[in-house]
């Protein structure tokens, strides 16, 4: 039997696992990334997409804290938008079509050239632990067991894997890989407790049997605006591949109506809890029976494939099923399936199992990431795989945990839902789970984050220079544009005409003509002869904190108090029996969330204003 | 996010029980308390500012509503942190004009704009939680908080059943139907559009705003006649109920006949009595009847007694207890009650120990003897109910009126997050603006009713609209 010595292991190499591996290697520890398939290395088995609505500010995040998804993204994109860009900024979001192959093996590369990691096709079937139950290493089917300082599992959707359609079901992971059958039993008698969820995909095509002219081409924005913040703009600006857009019909649902006995969800051959937010085609047409047509995207899965993926329309419908119902959407009558939709039940966890670092309460040096926790969606795995790995280094370095609070960042509120709520389907990131959302934009994910980044250790001293270069350039920017009087004068009046705004009666500031709705900070130049030649992003945060600082303020109210009392810490070995006039409802979810902040505790399922005050004057009695 | 910052602002309310007669005191404490005060108080010469005099004095003056007419006469004593009760910045406004007065000032102080109205048990908290209070009195003050909420909890949901609470959960379904649209199509652009209903949205909101209002104006009016003692008067037909409230109210109001089962409808009387707000509400007899006007009837007196913070039983002493007498015993478990042994100017063939051998729940209850037709016992009635009152048995007719106050600030905050939708949407700006207030409204309509939000907006937003990909 071999035995092997590392500070940190990984188990899983989907976009959790190369986050927490690359940033666990990037922090100077010797870093094992485990993967059932090399080839399988940041797989995207779904949908081609990186980002979308409050993804793509995942996506800035993870770059602000130093990740490398967004520099992976920009330089193997095919087709690139800004969502939302007619709402306000805080929901402008960056979606990106992928080059599956492409990122997938650009991750890859970038393993492969980070020092401290070695990568291993291997499965992991165990952990291992000392009388305390901390973590000492991890077994591996081949007998060896690698000791390490902490683990981090981003088992995604492999463990104890089951897809399905129709009455055919395989024992497989995503994509026809193989699942991982021992680690699941290893965690339970380690009293982990584990869920089953459920997700599905849809078909994969033959572009050359598609018939585009039946569909509307749809193209990326020009010019393309990249995801990390140090990509340099020029860069992304490269010939984009379209989209098409097509659409279900009546006879689509006909075919599903009629053959719904014998779809594995109808069936209950499918036991896992799906997600709401992404239904399948037999779903969407049982739930909103009165719409007689759905949007289907059909969209391209890489440069060197003609395979194109059919969004909108996933299934788990037998295979005579799936054929028919996909030839009656217009563009796909003869169109040939390469890969057939599925459904996938998987193991995971409740992630209320995590601490606030997302290391198990019941096994310290533990640490889970991703779809293993209960949540969906590439971005939200790779931020959380980030997050893990920084703190599993952290721990191992004697360094200060890394916190994102919900006021902080999108990771925040992700991170805070995930350990605080009790999820009963895969967990999805969306706008409205953040309350302050006017402050946790996109563009200004570095001004937030940055400085996180950069003091665990996965910023560079140059890249931090350049910040606060930036940073700097914004502050005395406003500030001037605040101060400046604008007369009026015939020259503004004609450029106020000129942009369809109404002309000053008496003199204003800068600042005030920016917050017109109809003018901007960059439309408003001409008048501004003063004005410094500064970078575009720096011009667009000017624009954005002027014009809507009223809105932003009251967020930045409410986040002051918000903080009062996440900033009131519950002590991790409180015992809630002890303290009188809980309700006993709210002790027992107390008890199982371990709240680490009374503000976490207020935001527990059942624990009302009441059950916060008793804590507040029971800690304080406690001293 | 209702239990934010609940230490570091500024709080009001009464510090002593609301009573018609006597002294009462506002007391205002937090970092804002001095400056809240001189918003309302006018000394005697105009110039005195509070923030302006020594801590620990007392100063003569009037308090005035926001159109400076005065409302009261009072004496303020002024306290410096840290040496009050909360050992905060503290304001006691000692008024004289009993319950209405009362809530007048307090409603000034209050619409400063600064200043909220004080949980139950907040000061003392807030007393314990600055360490002005022993250690050893934590205890006591988690419970009294506990049961100080659970008992607001209990009277704003029962105080909501009915109409408003209909009103209230259909306006919140609308809104809430609102906010996962825009919400579904800011998170799903390709599949929906909300720009094209922001006329419909907007007709919505102008529809909740004057539905509030009117709400808040129903409030206004309605709510001294809600606030008190709730009593019931309870007992089987012609034992002399009605006479009793006639007695309490002192004029002959509800129909006294000899003919069993002559009150059908339930009648309330606000009465009061050496301090105290009773709200009676005479019922019909209770007894099984076939009359199906008359079962409404006693279905109704059954609801009221078991919403009562005091019942009032009367037995009529010159016939034998029955079961309808039975029946009647089953509705006092766990109240506060007197029961009273009325006819005792006719042969009586009832005595207490017959009352203490029907039912064991009477027990601890006060029996008196009774004559409604002569007036006889209705002193010693009045003191039972007194030294009940003094004795903090029934000392809760002020948190009846907080409830009222906090519903109506939960309404009046509604309406201001809506009035901001309107605003945004004049001013040209995108739908994500707008939820962010009307998620701030449904709250706020949702703490009146108890209920919190939860998951309410994904579990809207997944089952109103089809997400896609």
């Amino acid at each position: 039997m071999i035995e092997e010595q590392v500070d940190v292991v990984i188990v899983g190499a989907g976009h959790a696992g190369c986050e927490a591996a690359l940033a666990c290697a990037r922090l100077g520890l010797e870093t094992v990334v485990f993967t059932m398939s090399v080839e399988a290395i940041a797989m995207m088995p779904c949908n081609p997409h990186i980002g979308g609505s409050s993804k793509g500010h995942l996506v800035r995040e993870i770059d602000a804290l130093g990740g490398e998804m967004a520099r992976c993204i920009d330089r193997t994109f095919l087709q690139s938008k800004m969502l939302n860009r007619s709402k306000g900024p805080a929901v402008h979001s960056l979606r990106a079509q992928a080059d599956k192959a492409a990122y997938s093996s650009a991750m890859r590369r970038t393993l492969e050239k980070q020092p401290h990691l070695q990568i291993r096709q291997q499965e992991v079937c165990g952990i291992l632990t000392d009388e305390n139950n901390h973590l000492t290493g991890v077994r591996t089917v081949s007998g060896t067991i690698w000791h390490c300082k902490a683990a981090v599992l981003c088992t995604g959707t492999y463990l104890n894997a089951r897809c399905i359609y129709g009455d055919v079901s395989t024992k497989t992971g995503p994509n026809g890989t193989q699942a991982a059958l021992y680690l699941t039993q290893s965690l339970k008698e380690h009293g982990v407790e584990m869920n089953r969820f459920k997700t599905g995909t849809p078909a994969r095509m033959d572009g050359s049997t598609i018939d585009y002219s039946k569909m509307t081409r749809q193209e990326g924005d020009v010019p393309v605006v990249p995801f990390s913040f140090e990509t340099d703009p020029a860069s992304v600006q490269i010939e984009q591949v379209p989209v098409y857009l097509t659409h279900t019909n009546e006879e689509t649902h006909r075919i599903l109506r009629e053959n719904l006995d014998r779809s594995p969800l109808y069936s209950g051959q499918i036991q896992g809890t799906g997600p709401r937010y992404c239904p399948s085609i037999e779903d969407k047409v049982v739930r909103f029976a009165d719409k007689t047509s759905h949007q289907v995207f059909v969209e391209p899965q890489g440069r060197e494939t003609n395979e194109m993926y059919i969004d909108g329309m996933s299934s788990s419908m037998p295979e005579d099923v799936q054929v028919r119902m996909y030839r009656t959407v217009p563009g796909l009558e003869h169109a040939r399936i390469v890969r057939m939709a599925y459904a996938i039940e998987y193991d995971c966890i409740n992630a209320m199992q995590l601490n606030a670092a997302f290391e198990f309460k019941k096994i310290p040096g533990l640490y889970a990431a991703g779809q293993f926790n209960g949540s969906s969606g590439y971005e939200e795995a790779a931020a959380q795989g980030l997050f893990a790995g920084i703190n599993a280094a952290m721990k191992i370095l004697g360094k200060e945990p890394l916190f994102i609070d919900r006021s902080e960042g999108y990771i925040g509120v992700l991170t805070d839902d995930l350990i605080t709520k009790e999820n009963h389907e895969p967990y999805r990131m969306m706008t409205s789970r953040a309350e302050y959302r006017l402050l946790l934009r996109q563009d200004n994910a570095e001004l937030r984050l940055l400085e996180k980044g950069y003091r665990v250790g996965l910023v560079s001293e140059e890249r931090w220079q350049r910040f606060l270069v930036k940073k700097d350039q914004i502050k005395k920017e406003t500030e001037r544009v605040k101060a400046l009087r604008i007369g009026a004068g015939a020259q503004t009046q004609a450029c106020l005409e000129a942009l369809g705004s109404t002309p000053l009666s008496t003199s204003a500031t800068m600042a005030e003509l920016i917050r017109r709705p109809e003018l901007s900070y960059q439309a408003l130049s001409p008048i501004d002869p003063d004005r410094p030649d500064l970078p575009f992003d720096v011009q667009e945060e000017v624009n954005i904190e002027i014009k809507y600082e009223g809105y932003i303020l009251r967020q930045e109210r409410q986040v002051s108090q918000f903080r009062k009392m996440e900033e009131k810490k519950i002590p991790e070995d409180l015992d809630y029996d002890k303290v009188p006039s809980l309700r006993n409802e709210a002790r027992q979810k107390l008890m199982q969330v371990r709240p680490s902040s009374i503000g976490q505790a207020s935001r527990v399922m059942g624990v009302n204003p009441a059950d916060i005050s008793v804590l507040l004057v029971y800690l304080k009695g406690r001293g | 996010m209702s239990i934010q910052n609940k230490n570091e602002d500024t709080i009001a309310a009464c510090a002593t029980a609301m009573s018609p007669s006597g002294i009462g005191i506002i007391r205002i404490s937090g970092p804002d308390a001095l400056r809240a005060a001189d918003r309302v108080y006018r000394s005697s010469k105009g110039k005195t500012k509070l923030e302006s005099v020594p801590s620990h004095t007392i100063h003569y003056g009037t308090i005035v509503g926001q159109d400076e007419g005065v409302i009261d006469e009072v004496l303020v004593s002024v306290m410096r942190a840290p040496k009050t009760y909360t050992a905060e910045d503290t304001v006691e406004i000692n008024c004289h004009g009993g319950v209405l007065v009362m809530r007048r000032v307090l409603d000034a102080v209050l619409s400063c704009g600064f200043v909220r109205l004080a949980e139950p048990g907040e000061f003392t908290k807030r007393a314990y939680l600055n360490g002005r209070i022993d250690l050893s009195r934590a205890e006591a003050v988690m419970d009294l908080i506990e049961a100080k909420n659970d008992y607001a909890l209990k009277n704003s949901v029962s105080q909501v059943r009915g109409s408003l609470y209909e009103k209230i959960t259909a306006m919140r379904a609308q809104i809430l139907y609102q906010i996962a649209h825009i919400e579904a199509s800011l998170d799903d652009p390709e599949h929906l559009d909300f720009a094209s209903h922001i006329g419909e949205l907007e007709t919505d909101v102008s529809g909740w705003r004057k539905e509030i209002r009117h709400l808040v104006d129903t409030f206004q009016e309605g709510r001294l006649a809600s606030e008190g003692i709730r009593t019931v008067i309870l007992g089987k037909p012609n034992a002399g109920k009605s006479s009793l409230l006639n007695l309490l109210v002192g004029e002959e109001r509800a129909i006294v006949t000899d003919i069993a089962g002559t009150t059908r409808d339930v009648l309330t009387e606000t009465i009061q009595m050496h301090g105290m707000t009773l709200l009676v509400t005479d019922t019909a007899g209770i007894r099984d009847t076939e009359d199906q006007v008359e079962q409404i009837g006693v279905q109704r007196a059954r609801n009221s007694a078991q919403q009562a913070d005091l019942l009032l039983w009367i037995v009529d002493a010159s016939v034998p207890l029955d079961e309808n007498d039975r029946q009647i015993c089953q509705l006092l478990e766990g109240k506060n009650a007197v029961i009273l042994l009325n006819k005792s100017d006719l042969e009586t063939v009832v005595e207490e120990s017959d009352i203490r051998s029907l039912t064991r729940k009477a027990d601890g209850v006060p029996v008196l003897s009774f004559s409604a037709a002569e007036g006889t016992g209705f002193e010693e009635l009045e003191h039972t109910l007194t030294e009940m009152f003094f004795h903090g048995k029934l000392s809760w007719n002020d948190e009846v009126i907080i409830t009222n106050m906090r519903h109506c600030s939960l309404l009046e905050r509604a309406e201001g997050s809506l009035e901001r939708v309107e605003d945004s949407i004049r001013g040209g700006m995108s739908e994500d603006f707008f939820s962010i207030d009307l998620m701030d409204a449904y709250d706020a309509l949702g703490e009146i009713i108890g209920q919190e939000t939860g998951d309410d907006l994904a579990d809207e937003i997944f089952s109103r609209f089809c997400m896609g990909k």
